[in-house]
């Protein structure tokens, strides 16, 4: 039983980490990490990790996803971009350094004696336990993630709230993107101009 | 438990090098935040199965201050995408290149 919630849980996990790297929406992506996440989550239950289990449901599912879903939303279609055209050396390394990295790992993982595993109790892994670890053996490490969370809420409101919005004037875009870009801006605006006047006397008739 | 702790191991390693690879090759600073999700969060899997072998909750309490690092880590990389959306910037690391010497 335990050997096939592994498996699916595991090929899941693989399954769905290939899909975040390969999607080219980031929408999509991000879909497909949050089955990621849950399947992680199946497999820390299966080494009775009940409450970094839930913490991993809880924290990421649940904030930093939701988190990610606004900004893709507010990026809108810019975000897509494909992997795009690269030297083929450049990309076979890379492939080729990251592969070695995983075969090294799994062959030493699979040839090292790590012993046995010891049994443990009902109450390994529960809140209990690993609150009462972290605010006495780890109190330090638990006070300085609050405090770098802060520090990176700050930095979230700066980065994101500083600054006015750049509006980029009709000569700025035409030496960015050419003639054919600013005609397409202005038959837009000329478009929504014209969506307005319709619903407004659509909305003065009836 | 039936499935032994170097499965474990073995599946976090190819998640761990799914990401590096998705960190490497891909342009969109969006997408290589979510690989380096999938990278953290493949770390984890591996402190938590250390920690099964082991018996303690030394591993778990390391992993959870792992994922409030990695919120922390996607809180200011997503504030820096946000900055450069409204700034009109393309969202393609390529073409950022003004600190390229």
């Amino acid at each position: 039983m335990d050997l096939v919630v592994f498996f699916v849980a595991s090929v899941c996990a693989i399954a769905s980490a290939i899909a975040v790297v390969a999607q080219k929406n980031p929408f999509v992506s991000a879909l497909a990490l949050l089955a990621n996440l849950a399947s992680l989550a199946a497999l820390m239950l299966l080494l009775e990790a009940q409450f970094v289990a839930a913490a991993q449901i809880i924290v990421y599912a649940g904030a930093v996803m939701v988190m990610f879903l606004f900004v893709i939303a507010y990026v809108g279609p810019r975000g897509e971009i494909g992997p795009g055209v690269r030297k083929p050396w450049l990309v076979a390394l890379s492939v080729f350094a990251a592969l070695l990295i995983a075969v090294e790992v799994v062959v030493v993982v699979m040839g090292a004696s790590l012993g046995t595993v010891v049994t443990v109790d009902a109450s390994y892994g529960s809140p209990a336990a690993i609150g009462e670890a972290l605010v006495t053996d780890y109190l330090l490490a638990f006070e300085v993630v609050s405090v770098i969370l802060f520090m990176a809420a700050v930095a979230g409101v700066v980065f994101g709230a500083g600054g006015r919005p750049v509006r980029l004037s009709a000569d700025q875009v035409l030496a960015k993107e050419g003639e054919s870009a600013v005609e397409r801006r202005r038959e837009a605006s000329r478009a929504a101009l014209e969506a307005a006047r319709d619903s407004t006397t659509g909305e003065s008739a009836r | 438990m039936s499935v032994g702790i170097p499965m474990f191991l073995a599946v976090s390693a190819i998640l761990f090098t799914i990401g590096l690879i998705g960190v490497l090759l891909r342009r969109s600073p969006l997408t290589i935040l979510l690989s380096l999700e999938i990278m953290l969060n493949s770390v984890n899997l591996t402190l938590v199965a250390f920690s099964r072998q082991v018996g303690g909750s030394d591993g778990q309490v390391f992993a959870l201050v792992v994922m409030g690092i990695a919120a922390a880590e996607v809180v200011v990389g997503l504030g820096l995408v946000v900055a450069m959306t409204r700034r009109s910037m393309v969202l393609d690391t390529d073409e950022l290149r003004t600190l390229n010497g």
